[in-house]
Formats: structure tokens, C-alpha cells, sequence
């Protein structure tokens, strides 16, 4: 996923040696052990950019690449996902709105994607047909089209099941970037926290829940709230979570910012099943909210706007001055760093 | 409870702390590691009196699993191609030389064992191998389903669960310096109150059995002060809501019936008499060290430079190991309390 590139945080040594290290299951968790690898990936990559575009220089949801003064902004993501169908969404769905998401955060209007299937030898042509519905439904309702599409067949055992990868494009209407917060500005989010996340840890683990993923486009509300003026900083929490996630803006802002933990909205239920598995629902990912850093004589506006689209929108914390932390002001009163999560997430035992 | 309401119930409780004017050092721990992680996450310590110390210690199942159990478990799934379920925050547990995350095949990470009887029957031609860790709340599990299903064929388990009032005593004869406890909650809701009237009548030590919010855990600590300022020393249940006094009989009767205690190694610590749980005769058959004819062996349990030894037992801080931070982080963990989400050295490790 491009949305969670960013510079490492320099909190532990982590000695990733890619002469001799092996990839594990946590490099691509959204932690800061994924940062390592992707920083070390872009240091190899000669080109990082186009001219005056922005690009793996600076690890953004998107890079942005000037064509005759025209901004496009170009991202992709490729999807795994366990189970495939999941309450609220499916691996198809993900595989559109993701992209999506990772154009209209960058301030850009989403135009055309590309789909490629990576199949397992074995999969069930019914499944892929409920995928490929699935993409269909979500392309009309953003009014996004698909140009082109390539599929291959893995043997079996080979992969798991199914992996699908998007490219996508949009031409950019609003100038934001995850190194534009400042002090003064408003920490805000789109909805509830970790809805996503929890849901398939519910799901894989057996839990009867009613939870759901939060799993949608947030292009047409990310665009509205855009038109405002008032945004700095739009990021959507992914792997990582919110804490992550507004890790990642800190460090590149080189601002603090102090997140208060009684108004960051968090259902009961994904509060209750993070509290069995003893996994931080700040930690856990949301795939149709995003993070909005607001300049503060705007921040009121922008949130009764957010509201009309999920009325779960808050404002959660303030931007500060400072060198790239995030702290915690606990429901007890008390401060504690609120750090980005290590890497996968592992239920715990008792 | 709204979260209003809770910062105003802190700072009462912190207020009656104060009121009580204690002026020396008292020296609390928390035995289990949910409350480590609760005060760390709600910044608990932070906000405490200076002399005030909370201190870390035994109850995080993973950190006490020896590594002779993990390198037992690395060599079935290498050697007898048996498949090895483990709980996720024991994936990483290093053995000797390496942990079950580095096997690379055979190796299943499960939520709770009704899993592993799932995968049992989906795959009769599969052997089936549970790493058994845990305290008195994950053992009434295994019991259970060892009761209730005698005649799986393909599954058996690494018994490695343990017993917590056994291992607080062994730190107060051992010249820990506790002040007093705040009791595991999940694991009283099991025992009951009982087994800590030893520890609070003969050691004089105030046990509070404590609920895992973080107004529990504050109210906890408000109760054992309360006892300390008064010269008495009793058990006490903060976490009513759960926790009766004489504790779930089903689940222990069920528990009796499986398991017999045994003398056991806790990682870091060294044997605590009684402390541990072997499977009655009755059920060796799901013995897996009996059943694959393999013995535990001597293993490296904490490796040179290692402070976990004495952080488990509260006799230092993970921020006074020179690993901390730096050869051992929860990417590779290098002791056994860097593993666990529940883990001292884990908990200071995010929540610094």
C-alpha cells in the first residue's frame, strides 16, 4: 500500500541488513518495521520523481507527476486479504476503494484504475465473479473506470487464493501533503476508529459481532470537505491505524501533536473485541475514514461538514509545536507517547 | 462509563491517595500482565506519588514459558511434521536458537484451542500439537476440551501451564521487596480469593484482587495503601463484577480432573514447587513429550547480558538492561519479556 510510506522514526536500532535479513509477516504489517523496508527500498531507486512532480522522495498516498501543467496524481496497492468476504466489504471492493482513497487524499479527483488478478490454480470462478461484481459496483458508484487489467494463474499453493492489484489516476484539485501541518492546526477524523480491522479479527477468530468494515470511497466527501480551503493534511489510517498514521504526519510535519483519548470515537464493540485479543484499536486498520489536519478557524466548519457524511466525524487532538512525537492524553488525565504500532498485530493469550 | 466521569473518579481516588499521607517508599506489584499493560497504557505510574512504585511481575504467560517447551515444539514441527498451535503472543518466544516464527512451516497461530479441535477434525491424516501455555484462566480450557473429547486421535499438548499464588510466594520467601500485591483478575475469577489469604494472613502482604480498567487498577492501589496505612494486611476483591470469592468451582473441578501441580520451570525464575500442571495418567495420552518419545533438555533460557531474570521477579527495570532498545526490541526479541504484548520489557518498550 503507498499510504503508509514514510521515513523511519529513529525510536530503536533495527538493523535491517537486506544483504542477509529475510522478509517476515511483519515488514508489511503498516508498523515502523514496513517504514525500515520501504526506506530502504527508495534509497536503491535512482529516480524517484518526475520533474516537478513529487514522488518516492517524499512517501506520499500518491506521487503526483506534472504533465503540461496538469497535476495527475498515480498511486497503486496490491490486496491480500483473510477471509476474502468479510462483513461490510470484500476483497474486490477493498482493491477499489483503496486506491481510491490513496488519489483523494492527495487532494485529487479519482479518474481511471487498472485491475490485475493474481489467481491461485483451484479458485472457485463463482468467488471471482462475486469479486469482479463487487469491483464493478464500486467503480460506477465513484464514477471511476478501469482502462486496463492483466490476470495470471499461480499453481496451487502457490499463493492464497487470490491477490488483486489496482493502479490508479486522478487529476489534482487541492494542493495538501502530509508535510503541511503546523502548529495551531486540528486533528480530526472522518468517523469511527478501527471498525475494519477489528471486523476481520472478529471474523478470522470466530467472534459473534455485529461489526462491520468500514470498508467505502471517501472521494466525494474527501473532495466536499476539500472545497473549504481549510486542510493542510488528509491521510487515510490504514495498516497502522490511526496511531500510524499520525505518526507518519508528525515526523514529516516535525510537529507534535496531543490526541486526546475520550474524543477519538471508538465503538463499543471494537473497543470490546480489541480488549479480548489485547490489540489497541488504534492500532488497527480503517479503510474508508481518513485523518484530517485542519487549519483551526476552518476546523469547526469542516467537522459540520464531515458530520452530514458519518456523524461520528470529531475533532480528536491539536497539532503542536515539537519534532515529529505524538502524545496521549489518557481517560485518566495522564500523557504518555501514543506510538505507531511495531509490527503484525498478534491476538494475545489470556 | 463515560470518559468524563472517569478523569473525575482518577482524581478522587488520587486525592484519597494523598490524604492517606504516606510518606515511605511502598513497593506494589502487579502480578499480572494485563495490569502491566493497563498502567502503561493509561500512564498510571505517571501520575501516582513519587513513592509510590509499581513493579512488574510473573504473570505474563509468555515471558515464564521455558525455552526448553519452545525448543521442543521447533523440533516437532521440523522433525515429526506435526502441526504446532500456538496462542500469536508466543510466536515470536525465542527457544535456544531460534522461535516457532523462524520454523518457517507447520507452525498455526489459534485464538483459543476449540480452534485446534476444529483443525483436528477438518484434518484427520494431520497430527495436531498445542503449546499449552497460560495460568489458571487457560487451563480450565484445555481441560474441558480434553474432557469432551477422549477420543481425538490426532492432537496433544505441550503442558505448560502454570499456577500464580505458588509463584508470589516464591518471590516473598526469596527476598523480593513487595510491598504488597494487586491480584491477576481473570486468573481469581478462576481461583477465587483463597489462595491469597496465605500471602496476606503468614507474609502480611495487602492483596487486592483488581479489575483491568485503568479506575480498577487505581482503585486498587488505593485499597492496598489503605491497608498498609492501617497495619492490616487481607485479600480484598476491587473487581466485584467478575471475581466471587470463592472463585468458578466448575472450571477448577474440571481443571482437577485433567491436571495434577507439579513442580515447574519458570523462565528467568528457576523451579517453584507446585507451581505447574502435568496431565493426570488418564491423560498422557495427549502428553506430546510421552506420546513422541521426545525429552525436554537442558535449554539456553536467558541468554548472556540478559536483565528478564530479574525484571520478572521486580528486581530491576527492562530501561536498566543494556539490551533494551538495542539487541533486543520486538522486532527479534532477545529475552523472554520483550515477546508479549504483556511483557515488562514489551510494555516499556512501546509505551516508554
Amino acid at each position: 500500500m503507498a499510504h503508509v510510506w514514510s521515513p523511519l522514526k529513529v525510536h530503536a536500532m533495527l538493523h535491517l541488513d537486506m544483504d542477509k535479513a529475510k522478509i517476515s509477516v511483519s515488514h508489511g504489517a503498516g508498523g515502523r518495521m514496513m517504514q525500515e523496508l520501504i526506506k530502504e527500498i527508495a534509497s536503491i531507486i535512482e529516480n524517484k520523481k518526475t520533474r516537478d512532480g513529487r514522488g518516492i522522495d517524499v512517501l506520499e498516498d500518491a506521487g503526483i507527476a506534472n504533465i503540461n501543467g496538469t497535476k495527475i496524481a498515480f498511486t497503486t496497492d496490491s490486496y491480500t486479504v483473510d477471509p476474502i468476504f468479510f462483513p461490510g466489504g470484500s476483497i474486490g471492493k477493498l482493491a477499489v476503494c483503496g486506491t481510491i482513497n490513496d488519489l483523494a487524499v492527495m487532494g485529487a479527483k479519482p479518474l481511471a484504475l487498472t485491475l490485475a488478478l493474481v489467481l491461485e490454480e483451484g479458485f472457485p470462478m463463482a468467488e471471482l465473479k462475486k469479486i469482479v461484481m463487487d469491483i464493478n459496483k464500486e467503480v460506477k458508484k465513484a464514477n471511476v473506470a478501469i482502462i486496463s487489467g492483466d490476470t495470471k494463474v499461480m499453481e496451487k499453493g502457490k499463493i492464497d487464493k487470490i491477490i488483486i492489484n489496482t493502479a490508479g489516476i486522478g487529476i489534482v484539485r487541492y494542493d495538501v501533503s502530509d508535510y503541511y501541518a503546523r502548529p495551531g492546526d486540528k486533528v480530526m477524523v472522518s468517523g469511527s476508529i478501527g471498525d475494519h480491522g477489528m471486523a476481520l479479527l472478529a471474523r478470522r477468530f470466530k467472534f459473534e459481532t455485529k461489526l462491520k468494515s468500514d470498508c467505502s470511497s471517501i472521494a466525494s466527501m474527501a473532495l466536499s470537505l476539500l472545497k473549504t480551503g481549510g486542510i493542510r493534511v488528509m491521510k487515510d489510517p490504514t495498516r497502522g491505524g490511526l496511531a500510524a498514521c499520525l505518526n507518519e504526519i508528525a515526523e514529516k510535519s516535525k510537529v507534535d501533536m496531543v490526541v486526546y483519548e475520550d474524543k477519538v470515537p471508538i465503538k463499543e464493540e471494537v473497543r470490546s473485541v480489541g480488549e479480548v485479543l489485547g490489540i489497541d484499536p488504534m492500532h488497527t486498520a480503517c479503510e474508508g475514514r481518513c485523518v484530517i489536519i485542519a487549519k483551526e478557524e476552518k476546523a469547526e466548519e469542516i467537522l459540520n461538514m464531515a458530520k452530514r457524511f458519518d456523524r461520528n466525524a470529531s475533532i480528536i487532538g491539536d497539532v503542536v509545536k515539537g519534532s515529529g512525537k505524538v502524545f496521549i492524553e489518557t481517560k485518566i488525565g495522564s500523557k504518555r507517547y501514543l506510538e505507531s504500532p511495531i509490527g503484525e498485530l498478534y491476538p494475545r493469550i489470556c | 462509563m463515560s470518559s468524563c466521569k472517569e478523569k473525575d473518579m482518577a482524581r478522587d481516588i488520587l486525592r484519597d491517595i494523598k490524604k492517606l499521607g504516606i510518606k515511605k517508599e511502598v513497593r506494589i506489584m502487579e502480578v499480572c500482565g494485563t495490569h502491566t499493560q493497563t498502567i502503561a497504557r493509561y500512564g498510571i505510574k505517571n501520575i501516582l506519588p513519587e513513592n509510590i512504585k509499581l513493579i512488574s511481575g510473573p504473570g505474563c504467560p509468555v515471558c515464564v514459558t521455558p525455552a526448553s517447551h519452545v525448543d521442543l515444539a521447533i523440533k516437532l514441527a521440523e522433525e515429526e511434521d506435526v502441526i504446532i498451535t500456538t496462542y500469536g503472543d508466543a510466536y515470536k518466544l525465542p527457544g535456544s536458537e531460534k522461535s516457532l516464527a523462524e520454523v518457517g512451516k507447520n507452525v498455526k497461530i489459534v485464538y483459543s484451542v476449540d480452534e485446534v479441535i476444529e483443525m483436528c477434525r477438518a484434518q484427520r491424516d494431520k497430527e495436531f500439537v498445542h503449546l499449552s501455555i497460560g495460568f489458571e484462566t487457560t487451563a480450565p480450557a484445555i481441560a474441558s476440551v480434553l474432557l469432551k473429547n477422549p477420543e481425538l486421535e490426532n492432537f496433544s499438548i505441550i503442558p505448560s501451564n502454570k499456577l500464580i499464588p505458588p509463584a508470589m510466594q516464591y518471590l516473598i520467601k526469596n527476598d523480593c521487596k513487595i510491598d504488597g500485591f494487586i491480584c491477576p483478575g481473570h486468573v481469581s475469577a478462576i481461583i477465587g480469593a483463597k489462595p491469597y489469604e496465605r500471602i496476606a494472613k503468614v507474609y502480611e502482604k495487602p492483596c487486592v484482587i483488581s479489575g483491568f480498567e485503568a479506575i480498577d487498577v487505581l482503585k486498587s492501589i488505593l485499597m492496598i495503601l489503605n491497608q498498609i496505612k492501617n497495619n492490616i494486611s487481607k485479600v480484598e476483591i476491587e473487581y466485584k463484577r467478575l471475581v466471587k470469592y470463592e472463585g468458578n468451582k466448575i472450571a477448577r473441578e474440571k481443571m482437577d480432573k485433567v491436571f495434577k501441580a507439579s513442580n515447574a520451570y519458570w523462565r528467568g525464575i528457576g523451579n517453584i514447587p507446585s507451581s505447574g500442571l502435568k496431565l493426570r495418567n488418564r491423560f498422557k495420552r495427549f502428553d506430546a513429550p510421552k506420546r513422541y518419545k521426545i525429552k525436554l533438555k537442558d535449554a539456553k533460557e536467558i541468554k548472556p547480558g540478559c536483565l528478564c531474570s530479574k525484571i520478572i521477579v521486580g528486581n530491576a527495570l527492562p530501561t536498566q538492561c543494556k539490551l533494551f532498545r538495542k539487541e533486543c526490541t520486538p522486532y527479534k526479541p532477545y529475552g523472554p519479556c520483550m515477546v508479549s504484548v504483556e511483557g515488562a520489557c514489551n510494555v516499556a518498550f512501546r509505551y516508554g
